[in-house]
């Protein structure tokens, strides 16, 4: 079938617009949060999906071996560096969530901006 | 030592943030801001007499040479950026040690001081690397310590304004993110000379030009170009003062810088602007800017949200430079990043002397303030002068070679733009002007003259103001540099 050998790519690409979608229309903003990550995770996906050779092993040196073919380790170590800013980025978010809950009252988007007036 | 210049200018403040968090002592933490803050400004002056003197300077991080390394490029362009993030950084830290103690619980004011500092790093970091991911840990050490820095503000909106910016930045850099990735597939690289010298050779595809707009919709969200400025005036107008002079000065400009090395360092420029015919989306975005945000501006009734408005205007005069995409226009642009820096700095900083006496920046408390605080008023008029672009202010300097650069391609309906903005600006300037010098003082207030080392940082911008104004021979100098680098002549 045309398209299922980049099955990953696919599935970023849905992921991707979930999360989107999610932080765009949703009023709650703990639920935009969670479109934030499920969207970041897509990206995630990407990396690790483009650093995967077909057939490839884990990249530590085979002795002995002469064609062992390699998966390339860089992009999963730069996507580790992402997943640690995203982590932060969720940890601020949903601390200034607490806080926006205790200074207004709610967590939702238009009670926020009726209470702000 | 001299050697390790480019990395010790981000080490330093990185290592020094932390400590400011942990002395839990607000005046010490201030003092160590102080010193990165110097730090940083005397750092990179001198990388910037370095560079223009012997040309740029590569330095290999622990040694692991390029392009598998970390690399550290400083060429006119970034020195420049550097110089201005160090400049505005040692000139914000003094003001900010009363302002912030007005404005800040005293429990929160070493945590401030070690974000305030984070953020400058970031800063730093983006304009000095030369590896396109270490760009985006930098720029998210930079905003997230910027949306800590927001949401200190004693308006509970601040809250709200931090969270919005939280969510539009972030997803501004998970697209740069993305446009990396796509990048690398491509290239095996993130070198940024490298990926310069792969991309061209690489055959017609589609994957470039979708890293491409995935790039420029990420910066330019970070820059806050018109339509993706949405974040940007609830951002300004309430954070706390300090804060507001630091990063309207800073971080869109260092945004801006971000924009200029991927477009013409990068992609190049007959990728950037002839195949994928970026000028024609730049252009009108950044004309559209100029009126439309000109014109919201002056409907403001917050004096910081109408700068914050203003601000989104003046972007619209660095990416139009940008847009014309020729030495001149790029001159114009270069040098709009350090003179905006200083006029809005300067005016962000007269409102948070206002801030400090009156507590409130409403339009409708300024009244007869011109007599209550001369001092602060004649800086913000100091200021506002340089934003319309009066003579012998910065402000001239940057309209006049964006002027030239425009009519140099005979766009002279540009031009006209670039002259209507300058009027809108006297119209919203004017605004405060008006309230501030020919209205009675309120008869129950009892107003004072800022504190004096406010005033004096406030009045360091004012005077840089004309100073560059006056003699603009060095920025422009510099400018004309860091745009012939860019563009790929000379360097």
């Amino acid at each position: 079938m045309i398209g299922l050998g980049l099955f990953n790519y696919w599935v970023v690409i849905f992921l991707m617009m979930v999360g989107f979608y999610t932080l765009i229309a949703r009023g709650n903003l703990v639920k935009k949060i969670i479109g934030l990550n499920i969207f970041q995770t897509s990206v995630f996906i990407l990396y690790i999906t483009m650093g995967k050779i077909a057939g490839g092993t884990a990249p530590i040196f085979v002795q002995g071996e002469q064609e062992v073919v390699y998966s390339n380790p860089i992009p999963h170590v730069l996507i580790l560096t992402a997943i640690v800013v995203g982590v932060a980025t969720s940890a601020l978010g949903l601390s200034l969530v607490v806080r926006i809950n205790e200074a207004f009252g709610t967590i939702e988007e238009d009670e926020i901006e009726d209470t702000a007036l | 030592m001299s050697h390790h210049l480019p990395v010790l200018l981000v080490v330093i403040p990185l290592v020094a943030a932390p400590f400011a968090a942990l002395v839990n002592r607000p005046r010490v933490s201030w003092a160590i801001a102080l010193g990165s803050a110097w730090w940083a400004f005397l750092a990179a002056f001198a990388l910037l007499r370095q560079v223009m003197a012997d040309g740029p300077i590569h330095y290999a991080l622990g040694d692991w040479a390029a392009p598998y390394g970390i690399e550290y490029v400083v060429d006119p362009a970034n020195a420049w950026v550097l110089l201005i993030v160090g400049m505005i950084a040692a000139v914000v830290t003094p003001y900010a040690l009363l302002s912030i103690e007005r404005e800040v619980p005293d429990a929160r004011i070493p945590l401030f001081y070690a974000a305030f500092i984070l953020c400058m790093t970031g800063l730093l970091g983006i304009a000095i690397t030369g590896d396109v991911f270490n760009v985006f840990v930098f720029l998210e050490i930079s905003s997230l310590s910027a949306y800590a820095l927001i949401a200190l503000g004693r308006d509970r909106r601040a809250l709200t304004a931090s969270y919005q910016y939280l969510i539009m930045g972030s997803v501004g850099a998970t697209f740069i993110v993305i446009g990396i990735g796509l990048l690398y597939v491509m290239t095996g690289t993130l070198n940024m000379a490298d990926l310069a010298q792969i991309l061209p050779e690489l055959e017609p595809n589609r994957t470039i030009p979708v890293a491409f707009t995935f790039l420029t919709v990420g910066i330019t969200l970070k820059l806050a170009l018109f339509p993706l400025h949405l974040w940007l005036p609830n951002a300004y107008t309430y954070a706390p003062s300090a804060v507001t002079a630091f990063i309207a000065s800073t971080a869109t400009k260092v945004a801006v810088y971000l924009l200029l090395r991927f477009f013409f360092t990068i992609f190049g420029a007959s990728f950037s602007f002839g195949e994928m015919q970026l000028d024609k989306v730049l252009m009108p975005l950044a004309l559209v800017a100029i009126l439309t945000m000109s014109i919201v501006a002056i409907y403001q009734d917050n004096v910081k949200r109408l700068l914050a408005y203003s601000s989104v205007a003046q972007i619209g005069y660095m990416v139009l430079g940008i847009s014309l995409a020729s030495a001149l226009g790029l001159t114009a642009g270069i040098l709009h990043l350090f003179n905006h820096a200083l006029m809005k700095g300067a005016l962000f900083m007269a409102m948070g002397c206002v801030m400090y006496r009156v507590g409130s920046v409403r339009i409708e408390r300024m009244n007869g303030l011109g007599r209550a605080m001369p001092w602060t008023m004649a800086a913000f008029v100091a200021g506002g002068l340089s934003i319309i672009g009066v003579p012998l202010t910065v402000g001239f300097i940057s309209k006049w070679y964006l002027i030239q650069a425009a009519l140099e391609q005979g766009l002279w309906p540009v031009a006209v733009v670039v002259l209507v903005g300058s009027l809108l600006a006297v119209v919203y300037v004017w605004k405060v002007v008006e309230v501030a010098y020919f209205r009675d003082l309120d008869a129950d207030v009892d107003i004072r003259e800022a504190p004096l080392s406010m005033l004096i940082a406030t009045w360091a911008l004012v005077l840089a103001n004309f100073w560059f104004g006056i003699d603009a021979s060095a920025t422009t100098g510099v400018a004309r540099r860091a745009a012939e680098v860019l563009l790929g002549v000379g360097s």
